[in-house]
């Protein structure tokens, strides 16, 4: 059995245990333990049931736990050994499980973390490893989380958005070391797809097909960010891009438009073109008019003049873009693009430059510096 | 969240207000300042917002290629170099005023007198990844 299919079992187990009497934290923690014991144990005696394996086995960890808990405060065994009678499996634990993990009451981190682990599988340490902190703090971090939730009633409808940004958080995030994280993000989403039937969880599972179909193109091997025009499109998923172009398709059929929607429908048109010239920047504003609609977002604010550039010209993008705050990020990077386009390479350069200083991130930045570093070149050649 | 590094300086920062030299305190306002150090990384560890620290010893060379084949050219140390760091801590924090916060609270570690020395300490954000939707 592989770590992935292992994995899947996780939410469903904690599900039973809580089913059973165990408090959330505890089932979690004790889920974790069996977690263990199974990669140690099942290479070479492989369970034929492997859901009822965990539960067995987790549930034990539990009795051994809440027996030591309360021995050690000197009260009186109160966890019968033998699970309370009652349903095996609720209606759907893994769904409550997503909204518990992403309760408001969490900050965005905390929601992170608190899902990676219990609705993902994932060990504190390879959590650790994928944000670059040492794993006794992502561990301080999903106990305090676990604190945070535990007056939270497991069975309490949550809200599907706040599942959908942390979704997108983790989706964002990208991958340092072994976990891949914009890969796990969409198993996420996928398997809440399956459970769930609502638009804009269909959106964002769209959105994140489209943008990782093009992921092998997006960087040279050495890191270099590729942008859209120069990709080349044969390195491009084709398949992934048909499938996230079917789920928003049958998405957006339902005729109830969100930002996920929009943001995949985006994706979906720069999929859809052969050549970056073929691209239909038309659509493309149009779709970043209903965004801007949506959600007010200044970010889509900034994207939208950068589309209006392609579709209109540079000065109407330049136009678009003057409307805007010019403190927001990347302004000066898209304000540099539209005057080298514009014909203007000495005042691009300056701003690519300038860019650059402010970059949030060091490949953005060394790609900045290099559109800078190549005008500049051409400006004295 | 975003990682921050704390910046400590023996040189090169403003004047503390508690100015003393650590060399002149009381042993047990040594004693106090380190407890407090520790106990400051500990919360931080507790709220899942500590990444690292490390000190600095003064000392320093400057180091540099010196050519094919030839033993690297070193210079100094310079004791009159303007800024000298002695040490940092690197926090994962979910907002740059939480930064801010955690940066005055390290700040406030007694000194002199068990007072706090108000030192300034330079708080730099770390460059990230790049995000993956940015188009």
């Amino acid at each position: 059995m592989n770590e992935l299919l292992l994995r899947e079992l996780v939410p469903a187990v904690i599900g039973v245990l809580v089913r059973r009497g165990a408090d959330f934290a505890a089932a979690e923690d004790a889920v974790q333990d069996a977690l263990v014991e199974a990669v140690r144990v099942w290479p070479d005696d492989a369970p034929r049931d492997p859901k009822g394996w965990l539960v067995t086995v987790a549930w034990r960890k539990f009795l051994d736990s809440a027996r030591a808990d309360t021995s050690r405060r000197h009260r009186e065994v109160r966890v019968e050994a033998e699970p309370v009678p009652g349903p095996v499996e609720g209606a759907d634990d893994t769904l409550r499980l997503y909204f518990l993990c992403a309760h408001p009451s969490l900050t965005p981190a905390s929601a992170v973390a608190l899902t990676l682990r219990a609705v993902g599988g994932l060990t504190t340490r390879q959590i650790a490893q994928a944000y670059l902190v040492p794993e006794a703090t992502m561990a301080q971090r999903i106990s305090r989380a676990k604190r945070t939730v535990s007056g939270v009633r497991f069975n309490q409808p949550g809200d599907v958005a706040t599942v959908l940004r942390v979704l997108y958080l983790v989706f964002n995030e990208g991958y340092s070391g072994d976990i891949d994280l914009a890969a796990e993000a969409i198993r996420l989403t996928r398997q809440l797809a399956a459970r769930i039937k609502h638009e804009e969880v269909a959106g964002l599972l769209a959105l994140m097909l489209l943008h990782h179909a093009r992921r092998p193109a997006r960087t040279t091997p050495d890191g270099r960010l590729v942008p859209l025009a120069e990709q080349d499109r044969g390195l491009w998923d084709t398949r992934m891009i048909a499938e996230g172009v079917d789920v928003l398709q049958a998405a957006l059929a339902r005729d109830r438009l969100g930002e996920f929607q929009a943001q995949a429908a985006i994706a979906a048109l720069h999929a859809d073109a052969q050549t970056a010239e073929e691209t239909d920047w038309v659509q493309i504003v149009e779709w970043y008019d209903e965004l801007v609609r949506l959600t007010g977002s200044p970010v889509a604010r900034l994207n939208r003049a950068v589309a209006v550039g392609e579709a209109d010209g540079p000065r109407a993008g330049l136009a678009a873009l003057a409307e805007l705050d010019p403190s927001l990020p990347r302004h000066t990077a898209a304000a540099a693009y539209l005057h080298e386009r514009d014909g203007d390479p000495v005042t691009a350069a300056r701003l690519y430059a300038e860019a650059a200083r402010a970059a949030p991130s060091l490949p953005e930045r060394d790609h900045l510096t290099r559109q800078a570093a190549r005008l500049n070149a051409r400006l004295r050649g | 969240m975003a990682k921050y590094l704390l910046l400590k300086h023996y040189r090169g920062a403003p004047a503390p207000v508690n100015d003393v030299p650590m060399e002149q305190w009381t042993p047990e306002e040594l004693t106090a300042h380190v407890q407090y150090m520790r106990d400051f990384a500990a919360r931080l560890e507790s709220t899942g917002e500590y990444v690292d620290s490390q000190e600095l010893s003064p000392e320093g060379t400057f180091v540099r290629f010196d050519g094919e084949g030839r033993p690297p050219a070193t210079d100094g140390p310079f004791a009159e170099t303007k800024d000298l760091i002695a040490g940092w801590m690197v926090i994962d924090v979910e907002t740059y005023e939480r930064a801010l916060e955690l940066a005055a609270e390290l700040s406030a570690a007694p000194g002199a007198g068990g007072k706090p020395i108000h030192e300034w300490l330079e708080v730099r954000p770390f460059l990230g990844g790049a995000c993956t939707v940015t188009e």
